[in-house]
């Protein structure tokens, strides 16, 4: 290919902690995809290989994206619908192939194993929930929650016992033997939900797992997600095109467009400072008392006459908004602890104030 | 269009017509001059014969070396087939009739309940007690082969062609092909190839019965929804595990739907097959006694074939409704083993008392002797009014279709004959309704109306062939735009050139009839009951059991009442063909949108202005589809109306099977089916449109 050499393509190095990792992943839809990579890859910009592909009647849907996913994160991809957040999760779950780059799973290359040992690594190592739950309608709840059991031919009295913890774990108790269409949706989608972890994944797929149902059930169900998570500390790839969710669930977020990355950071990063005007217009609106977490304003050093005036403990991973109501009924100054309990610092009133000031002023 | 469009585009003249009004003139000019000059020039009225090209006998000399080829092939095939349903046979010989009927009601009850279970067992001992035993045996020997083997090649076919796309393509082309092809048709080639015997109709009713399994099976497959699909790969399902765990399951709603139109199509060409005889069967059994004129035979027969279509319809369809509502079937073990036992029980029983074995003869009731007598008695009384029905019919209807006005209207028959002035005032009064519906309605009504006044003038078999041809041309350039003229054009002159032209003309003359009477009876009653829900619930299970009776049961009444002929057909044709008129009328009116009639309603509409203009014009698009349908329905039904005595396609094809003359066959048959792609094709495009006008989704 004779393209101009220009800010050519760097080849991402893949994490070594990373339990999940894709490095400068394409997935290109058209007649001729394999024409744009030959063996040693693409030397050219990648926004300018989009676009000519775009030119060319061919569809990017993802675009040069390189990511890392350490163990136990929820990384949450978002973006406009169209921009290629589903196709990115079906490439790390390799339900689709790749059409370049790579797909680390705890350090095996998994973009080359052939469909066999693929199958093996979903059936021992991936768990996944879709938007409109993709049960099976001819199953009850029990034995679509047992399928993946089934399919890899475990016992019946194995896989059954399994698929009631799992039931159990979701809250479904009592519906074992009810078939899909006989459930509301947020009971459709525990079901997904156990049935995805029936064969204790290590990394968790959600695919706007709550968009298909009403706002109220949503929240219901994020908090009953992160209760789960805190139990069982999946590595999470979580798709969402709701800012609010995101903020709620992330470690980290990926906000995408076109196919492309466009930023990658915690909630606070994106708020704070947002790489371009397409993330400022997603978080523009977003509350920044929901927002930002205590441990990321407070103050270090315990001041003595801080310490003897705050009663109150709070969370470095509660957000500035539970701060709010405590201040609102007690004192004005709090204690900031970690997971343990332990005292790490304190966080006052006035700089609640003043981070919320700041940080409106840098988002206009 | 609207009216004051159109008032204004005549009064402003000429100038502002379009193309297609241009054509309309034109063809109208054509056809003046090509009628009038009819009677003086005589390749104007028949096609003459050197004109043509001997398709046919091509067809014969592509087909000998083919079917000499393949012979080897088929001979061994029929032998494969042939081993089991003889075992078949000997098996439900050997077997008690307790015991089959005993197997039948279990399997009934099984699938759909006590209340079928009842009406199987009911069935049954009406079976055996007449006497027609052993050919019902025969036949049902033949549908336990054909419908497993057909639903099995539909469903892997079906799988195939969801798996390749190119080849799915090709195969919904074929399929659409395949729907066309009247039933007698199909039979043709087969026999060559397999020669006479049952393994004839077993392998045609599988090719004949395969479509719709094949269709439902895409449709099925490819309904499921991607995500879950996924959902089984990511529970680590291998591609064969997908398959059989994930998509046939959730697809089979959409499969039973084909198992059970495959079930009734392989029953009706069973029963269509046995035309040809051989077999023994109960198909037979009513033809030969037709043929004989033993019509209370005959019917006895019938009602045997009658049931039996409904047993097998409602249980497969109980089968469906139990397995998409998710009930539990019978499927604990208590149940098999004590319906195993009872079955056991009831062969050792039977070895006791003998009569349970075979049924002495001395038990058998003939029915046919007092239904003969009923029907004497009918004749006897009413066979003067059946007769003067028939005759006006026939004089006042049917002759001036078929021969023209010209010639039919005679002082014997009309009391005037149709000459000079009667003539002109024809024409006037035409042309009067022309104008006046040029005026008030659109142009589409007009030219309907001026091909009526020109088709009752000439008759069918009476006008000129490039007349008609311009007609069919023009109505599809209307309808379809230019593809569609272009392919009434050429399937036109396919019929004239292979020189079935005169006998398509007789199947256009019966089929218009018959159609006409069914859009009159039809659309009215669809009507009455989209307002009357007694009526509905009335016409409902009748419009049914229409449908699920192989059509061949329809002539017997026909026949029995009026004798073979144009008429009788004519009587078999309108039971069959009605149905969809009714339906669709009904479910077209039905379903406007209850927006619109709360606005009329709003604006003061009177129930009759209600009725006409808003939800009739509204409906018009459904109803067009409920005719296309009716004309289908006809077309497959002239084929079998030939075994009372038509003269037209269909008489052709079953000609050419009694001489086994594939290549007319054939070639009558695809004329067939040209017809109706035509008026497929017009009429599916006349819909569309409409709908498109009226805003609702194509
Ligand atoms: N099989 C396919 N063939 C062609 N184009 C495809 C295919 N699948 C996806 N695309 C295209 O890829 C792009 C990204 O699709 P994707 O489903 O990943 O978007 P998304 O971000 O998940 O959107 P949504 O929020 O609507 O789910 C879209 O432009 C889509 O049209
Ligand atoms: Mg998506």
């Amino acid at each position: 290919m004779n393209f101009q050499l220009r800010d050519a393509y760097t080849p991402h190095p893949v994490s070594s902690n990373a339990k999940l990792a894709c490095a400068n992943l394409w997935k290109v839809y058209g007649p001729k995809v394999g024409y744009y990579f030959d063996t040693k890859g693409y030397i050219i910009d990648p926004q300018l290989l989009a676009k000519r592909m775009r030119d060319e009647k061919h569809i990017p849907a993802v675009a040069n994206v390189s990511l890392d996913i350490p163990e136990g994160e929820i990384f949450v991809i978002m973006g406009l619908s169209g921009s290629g957040k589903s196709t990115v999760l079906r490439c790390l779950a390799r339900l689709l192939d790749l059409s370049h780059g790579q797909v680390v799973l705890d350090g095996q290359d998994i973009s080359k194993l052939t469909e066999r040992d693929l199958i093996d690594v979903r059936r021992h190592k991936m768990g996944m929930v879709f938007q409109h739950f993709g049960l099976m309608p001819h199953l009850t709840v029990i034995d679509n929650v047992a399928f993946p059991l089934k399919i890899q031919g475990k016992p019946k009295q194995e896989r059954l016992a399994r698929a009631h913890e799992m039931i159990e774990l979701v809250g479904l108790h009592g519906r074992e033997d009810a078939y899909p269409r006989q459930l509301s949706g947020g009971q459709q989608q525990r079901v997904g939900i156990a049935r995805s972890l029936a064969v204790g994944p290590e990394v968790w797929f959600l695919d706007e797992p709550f968009s298909a149902l009403d706002p109220l059930i949503r929240r219901q169900m994020q908090d009953e997600f992160l209760r789960l998570q805190k139990q069982l500390k999946k590595t999470i790839v979580f798709v969402t095109h709701d800012f609010i969710e995101a903020m709620r669930l992330a470690d980290r977020i990926c906000v995408m467009k076109d196919g492309f990355v466009v930023q990658v950071g915690t909630p606070e990063e994106l708020v704070s400072r947002p790489a371009n005007d397409y993330v400022r217009s997603f978080v523009g609106d977003a509350p920044l008392a929901k927002v930002l977490r205590v441990g990321a304003i407070m103050n270090r050093h315990i001041a003595d006459e801080h310490r003897a005036i705050a009663t109150t403990k709070i969370s470095a991973s509660a957000k500035l908004e539970e701060a709010m109501t405590l201040f609102r009924n007690e004192s004005s100054v709090l204690n900031v602890c970690d997971e343990e309990g332990q005292e790490i610092g304190s966080l006052s009133a006035l700089q609640v104030v003043q981070a919320l000031a700041a940080k409106s002023r840098i988002a206009p | 269009m609207s009216g004051e469009r159109q008032t204004r585009s005549n009064l402003a003249g000429t100038l502002d017509m379009s193309w297609k009004d241009m054509s309309w003139l034109l063809m109208g000019l054509l056809a003046a001059i090509a009628l009038y000059a009819a009677p003086n020039v005589t390749w104007l009225g028949t096609f003459p014969e050197h004109w043509g090209l001997p398709i046919s006998a091509w067809t014969n000399a592509i087909l000998a070396p083919m079917v000499v080829g393949l012979q080897g092939a088929t001979r061994v095939l029929s032998q494969v087939i042939g081993a089991p349903m003889s075992a078949g046979r000997a098996v439900l010989d050997w077997t008690p009739w307790s015991t089959v009927t005993l197997a039948f009601f279990l399997l009934a009850y099984w699938t759909a309940g006590i209340r079928t279970a009842c009406f199987t067992l009911a069935s049954f001992l009406y079976i055996v007690s007449v006497g027609f035993w052993t050919p019902t045996m025969n036949t049902i020997a033949q549908i336990g082969l054909a419908i497993p083997i057909a639903i099995l090649l539909g469903f892997a076919i079906g799988t195939l062609a969801a798996r390749y796309p190119r080849l799915n393509t090709a195969t919904q082309a074929s399929l659409d092909f395949m729907q066309t092809i009247p039933t007698f048709a199909y039979l043709i080639p087969i026999l060559l190839l397999f020669g006479f015997g049952p393994v004839v109709g077993l392998i045609t009713s599988i090719i004949y019965a395969m479509p719709p399994m094949i269709r439902n099976t895409i449709l099925g497959l490819q309904r499921v929804p991607p995500e879950l699909r996924e959902s089984g790969r990511m529970s680590g399902c291998t591609p064969l595990q997908e398959f059989w765990w994930v998509r046939v399951p959730a697809a089979t709603p959409q499969l039973l739907v084909g198992l059970n139109q495959t079930t009734m199509a392989a029953f009706s060409m069973i029963i269509i097959a046995s035309v040809i005889g051989g077999s023994q069967d109960i198909g037979w059994e009513v033809l030969s006694t037709m043929r004989k004129a033993q019509f209370g035979e005959s019917l006895a027969a019938g009602v045997v074939i009658a049931v039996l279509a409904m047993i097998l319809d409602r249980v497969s369809c109980g089968f469906t409704q139990r397995y998409v509502h998710g009930e539990q079937f019978h499927t604990n073990r208590y149940f098999w083993i004590a319906s195993l036992g009872a079955l056991f029980a009831s062969v050792a029983l039977a070895s006791l008392v003998p009569s349970l074995w075979v049924w002495p003869d001395a038990w058998v009731i003939r029915p046919a002797a007092p239904l003969d007598t009923a029907v004497d008695w009918i004749t006897a009384n009413y066979g003067t009014s059946l007769n003067a029905l028939k005759t006006t019919a026939f004089y006042y209807f049917l002759l001036p279709l078929k021969i023209g006005l010209v010639q039919a209207v005679t002082p014997m028959t009309w009391g005037l004959s149709f000459d000079g002035p009667v003539q002109i005032g024809y024409w006037a009064i035409a042309a009067l309704a022309v104008g006046v519906a040029t005026v008030y309605s659109d142009r589409a009504a007009a030219s309907i109306i001026a091909v009526i006044a020109i088709l009752l003038f000439y008759g069918t078999t009476g006008i000129p062939w490039p007349v008609f041809i311009a007609i069919v041309t023009l109505a599809a350039y209307q309808a379809g735009g230019f593809p569609t003229a272009v392919f009434a054009f050429l399937a036109q002159l396919f019929i004239l050139v292979s020189g079935f032209w005169p006998a398509a003309m007789l199947s256009v003359y019966l089929c218009v009839a018959a159609v006409a009477i069914c859009i009159a009876i039809g659309v009215s009653l669809g009507a009455a009951a989209a307002n009357n829900d007694h009526l509905s619930a009335l016409l409902r299970p009748i419009n049914d059991g229409l449908q699920t009776v192989p059509q061949f049961v329809l002539l017997i009444p026909a026949l029995m009442f009026f004798q073979a002929g144009d008429f009788t057909a004519l009587i078999a044709i309108i039971l069959y063909a009605i149905v969809p008129a009714i339906k669709y009328t009904e479910a077209g009116l039905r379903n406007v949108s209850p927006n619109s009639v709360e606005a009329g309603l709003a604006l003061g509409c009177t129930k009759r202005q209600m009725f006409w203009q808003v939800r009739l014009p509204q409906a018009v698009p459904e109803i067009l589809l409920g005719v296309n349908q009716t004309i289908m329905y006809a077309l497959a039904m002239l084929v079998i109306a030939a075994l009372v005595g038509t003269t037209d396609l269909g008489q052709e094809v079953y000609i050419a099977l009694g001489k086994a003359d594939a290549g007319s066959g054939l070639v009558a048959g695809i004329s067939m089916a040209l017809i109706a792609m035509i008026a497929d094709r017009v009429l599916q495009n006349a819909a569309s449109s409409r709908k498109a006008a009226l805003g609702l989704p194509v």
